[in-house]
């Protein structure tokens, strides 16, 4: 029930009213990454949303809460652990006996309707497939850049099963001259004149086998802060293009010219090694981001840690923009020499994989490891940061420093 | 104004998550009242904390000037002169 105190807290939080406000329950995380923003650190705290697990809190409104890295250490993230990311702040609980898809636009040749119950009678499909915000290690940058200053976890890993994109749009279907497909969901912004989220993907990822409309996630519904009932899935492709709660999908004939297409999410052209290019948003200095770059992030031992003297395994887990991960490689004398990690289970080339390595420290003391993925096509990590004005595709080779005694 | 409220009100009840809002406490500093009443509508004022201390008297313009060409914010002149030395002055590098 909507209380006129929480009305109050809700719309004039900043208010500082502070009856009732518990100053321990923010109390600061300690070992957030020490490079972050000091006011990142200072503001960070880690919250539960409705049906999540404590994540961390970056900002309440619009909710971007990031995965802890206890989570990563298995290739599937779980739902009430998986990182919450919006860029509105008007977010509806979605009424599945009312929500519905439109599918249509000007580039097709016709318009169709789509209930939860419409899409589960489509084949389903599964795909394993990292979801990454596009801004995912934002924080880390030096020099910093504004924007949500994201740590490692604005990334997860799910099964996500759903109806194909593909099969959707062939009920309506395309013109030839169909250049891209465009979504919205169901949030929205406070004000009118704040550009409503919407985004657009090149047809040919659109009718890509594993591009799908998914309604389950490791088995479940969405949760809700994840995009239920349904949700664009995009594998290899950055988060920004899973459009959550979506209720439109639209074929054009021009290319999408919103906000959220012409300014944002734009990388320096040339500057990063990606394969997938969306020619049709591409200008002479800048492109849409697309593909994931490769990365892989250690997350056993945690940076920080105390471990006894003896074996110690290096766990973590690595991904790319879908080409599969080849090789995962460790140092443990700053780079000069590497050794290959052991591979977990291969959950398909869209998803995080899961890497050990068995270290044998020589002495006590402090101890720094790094390590290196390498996908299919010969791509790797970067020990130098791509500094680019948004914030983007930070693949920098992760260390972890621990003290073994 | 009375649009504002109204779209506070909209927004408290359509999103889960602003119940689960707590209040973020700027420094107390002038200029904070104008930073409560134009920017704290749309967005929590945890984002201005979370992008600090780092940011120069440039970057906080260009911030501020985002928020009402891209986003569309209803800030008088005056106000925006005020949120930006605010910031500048308590966030800024």
């Amino acid at each position: 029930m909507l209380t006129r105190r929480r009305l109050m807290t809700a719309g004039a939080g900043m208010a500082l009213a502070g009856s009732g406000f518990d100053p321990m329950a923010l109390a600061a995380i300690s070992d957030l990454p020490p490079v972050l923003p000091e006011g990142v650190r200072k503001n960070a705290t880690l919250e539960a949303l409705p049906g999540k697990k404590p994540l961390l809190k970056l900002s309440y409104r619009p909710p971007n809460y990031e995965t802890p890295i206890e989570y990563f250490r298995t290739a599937i993230t779980p739902n009430d652990a998986f990182f919450v990311r919006y860029h509105l702040s008007v977010i509806p609980e979605v009424d599945v006996r009312t929500w519905k898809i439109v599918v249509g636009g000007e580039g097709a040749n016709g318009q169709a309707e789509f209930t939860l119950h419409d899409l589960k009678r489509l084949p389903a499909t599964e795909v394993v497939a990292v979801n990454l915000c596009s801004g995912n290690r934002r924080g880390l940058f030096q020099p910093h850049v504004p924007g949500v200053e994201w740590g490692y976890g604005a990334m997860g890993c799910a099964r996500w099963k759903g109806a194909r994109l593909k099969d959707l749009l062939d009920k309506v279907g395309l013109k030839k001259e169909a250049i891209e497909i465009v979504f919205d969901g169901a949030d929205s912004p406070i004000i009118d004149k704040t550009p409503d989220f919407i985004k657009s993907i090149p047809t040919w990822k659109a009718v890509e086998d594993t591009t799908l409309v998914a309604y389950e996630m490791n088995g479940a519904p969405l949760p809700h802060f994840n995009g239920f009932p349904a949700r664009v899935v995009v594998p290899g492709w950055t988060g920004v293009y899973w459009m959550k709660h979506v209720t439109s999908i639209s074929a054009v004939t021009k290319p999408e010219s919103g906000f959220w297409m012409n300014t944002a999410y734009r990388i320096p052209l040339g500057r990063f090694p990606v394969v997938a290019r969306f020619t049709s948003q591409e200008t002479a200095g800048n492109t849409p981001i697309t593909e994931m770059v490769v990365n892989s992030l250690i997350t056993n031992p945690t940076d920080g840690a105390n471990v006894r003297m003896g074996p110690v395994v290096i766990g973590g887990i690595a991904w790319d923009g879908g080409y599969g991960i080849s090789t995962v490689e460790v140092s443990s004398d700053g780079g000069k020499t590497w050794v290959a990690a052991t591979l977990g289970e291969d959950l398909g080339r869209f998803a995080f994989r899961t890497f050990s390595y068995d270290f044998a420290p020589k002495a006590p003391g402090k101890q720094t490891v790094m390590a290196r993925a390498t996908n299919k096509i010969g791509q790797s990590q970067t020990t130098e940061l791509i500094h680019n004005p948004a914030g983007y595709h930070h693949n920098v080779v992760h260390s972890v420093t621990f003290n073994v005694a | 104004m009375r649009a504002l409220i109204i779209a506070l009100a909209a927004a408290a009840i359509a999103l889960p998550a602003a119940a689960q809002e707590k209040p973020v406490e700027l420094k107390k500093a002038p200029g904070l009242d104008k930073v409560e009443g134009n920017c704290s509508g749309c967005h929590s004022l945890d984002y201005i904390v979370m992008n600090s201390p780092f940011p120069n008297a440039a970057l906080w313009d260009a911030e501020v000037t985002k928020m009402i060409k891209a986003f569309g914010a209803p800030i008088s002149e005056a106000d925006a002169k005020a949120i930006a030395e605010y910031l500048k002055a308590n966030y800024g590098s």
